[in-house]
């Protein structure tokens, strides 16, 4: 279970933020959509803290952080790995393979053995599709196929919610679909997913609830089917008309 | 038709000859080893100072600045000469070799620092999150993730460093080390053959110039295998 209650985040004199309010029950996937600069991806960040909010409490499964107060470098890096995060970029490591990118986070941060890190890593590779394009370097792969490098590498670190910031989008459409499917298996596993994403297809089939974000506020949230077919709020209505 | 003219005489075949050996021992003792120590040192120099430079303790960035700005706003040969024949007076004397390797290495420090500080700089932003985003510390993400990757963007300019300090090194003979250059000097001053000699340590400087080109450009090529 997350709960994030009154958020903020500024940016000099932007506020960007302006009070989020939002609970995602364990195993739930919620969509995030809403328009270009309307702070889905500052939310993202500020859940895997690498942007630190200006107030707030976010609590993932029992353990809180309260920005408000003054939060140490330790119980952030901490806080941190309850979240995997999930690039627009990919941001993999190209000076590494793709079994090391995934392995680098166990090995390093959780301190395990290198025989069974390798041996979790290619499990994971194995089962986002690249069990053949282990030894193969980021530059070696096609945008859909370092995304799931990308997602296995979050993976690997356990995280209680996958968090996924447009993780298609930099993707050529053909590609698009083997990425999607990843984390449709990995939704139907389970897992507890945050996704930003224009794919709203995905959102019908895959999501719980879709959450509608304009100006730094949740407008309206509501399941799939709901939100697409009847929204609420004319803002909701204005945004799903001009993506048909 | 002039220069084809020259009659190249046997005895100078045999000063070339005869030199060849002084000088090459000269290369062999001193200058290869003065390089290689002095730029290993300069490379630890020139991380540290790099890392105090971007760290965001001001004392730190404020020391590597100043060190950074005398070093590159004074000439070595003078750096040299304070450190051999100036402080004596403050009761610190020094052999040659060691003078001239706290020379150099304070030089290469400097100089290679503003490179490794562009090539951190240089790493994308991405990088860093996704290391944090895993977890790690900023020395973890510095070591395993950013470094790495400064150092292959570091390559061809350390070269270029690296190249410049074997010619700085006949700045030594100046302080009494009895490197290459310092050699030629000796045998020069004796037969007062100076064209032939000079020119022959330059061939040398050259022949060693090109095989560490080569072996940069070796470098370079297997750093880039990844990067099809
Ligand atoms: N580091 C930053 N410094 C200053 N302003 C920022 C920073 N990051 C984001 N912003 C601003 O915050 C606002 C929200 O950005 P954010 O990236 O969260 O929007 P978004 O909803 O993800 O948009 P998009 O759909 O285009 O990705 C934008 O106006 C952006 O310019
Ligand atoms: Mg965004």
């Amino acid at each position: 279970m997350i709960s994030i209650k009154g958020l903020y985040k500024q940016f000099d004199q932007l506020e960007v933020l302006k009070g989020i309010d939002l609970e995602v029950e364990k195993g739930k996937v919620v969509v995030i959509i809403g328009p270009s600069g309307s702070g889905k991806t500052t939310l993202l960040r500020c859940l895997n803290v690498l942007e630190t909010p200006t107030k707030g409490v976010i609590s993932i499964e029992g353990n809180s952080l309260d920005f408000s107060k003054n939060v140490s470098k330790k119980h952030i890096a901490s806080f941190r790995r309850l979240t995997g995060m999930v690039f627009q970029s990919y941001n993999l490591f190209p000076h590494k393979t793709a079994i090391e990118n995934v392995m680098e986070g166990p090995i390093i941060v959780k301190g395990e053995g290198k025989a069974s890190a390798r041996k979790k890593a290619q499990g994971l590779l194995e089962k986002v599709g690249l069990g053949d394009k282990m030894t193969y370097y980021p530059a070696q792969l096609s945008g859909g196929q370092q995304q799931r490098v990308g997602i296995a590498r979050a993976l690997a670190m356990e995280p209680k919610v996958m968090l996924f910031d447009e993780p298609t989008s930099a993707l050529d459409p053909e590609l698009v679909g083997e990425v999607l499917k990843v984390m449709k298996d990995l939704a139907q596993e389970g897992m507890t997913m945050i996704v930003v994403t224009h794919e709203m297809r995905f959102a019908q089939e895959v999501a719980d609830e879709v959450v509608f974000m304009d100006g730094g506020v949740v407008v309206e949230r509501n399941k799939p089917e709901e939100i697409f077919n009847h929204p609420k709020e004319e803002r909701t209505r204005k945004f799903l008309n001009m993506l048909q | 038709m002039y220069l084809s003219s020259i009659y190249i005489e046997p005895k100078y075949i045999d000063i070339a000859k005869s030199s060849l050996q002084p000088m090459l021992e000269g290369a062999i003792v001193n200058t290869i080893p003065l390089t290689l120590i002095s730029f290993i040192i300069g490379l630890i120099l020139a991380v540290l100072t790099a890392l105090a430079r971007i760290s965001n303790i001001k004392f730190l960035q404020i020391i590597a600045r100043i060190y950074v700005s005398i070093i590159r706003g004074t000439p070595l040969l003078v750096q040299l000469f304070i450190i051999f024949y100036g402080l004596p007076n403050l009761g610190v004397t020094l052999n040659p070799f060691p003078s001239a390797v706290i020379g150099f290495s304070l030089s290469v420090g400097a100089y290679a620092s503003e490179i490794i500080r562009a090539a951190i700089l240089s790493t994308p932003k991405g990088q860093w999150e996704a290391a944090y985003s895993i977890g790690m510390s900023y020395s973890q993400a510095l070591r395993r993730i950013i470094l790495p990757q400064a150092v292959r963007v570091s390559v061809p300019p350390l070269s270029n460093t690296f190249i410049s300090l074997v010619k700085d090194t006949s700045l030594a003979s100046l302080v009494l080390v009895t490197e290459m250059f310092r050699r030629a000097q000796e045998i020069a001053s004796q037969n007062y053959e100076f064209l032939l000699v000079y020119s022959e340590a330059a061939l040398l400087y050259w022949i060693i110039c090109f095989f560490l080109s080569i072996i940069q450009q070796f470098l370079e090529k297997r750093m880039d295998r990844h990067l099809a």
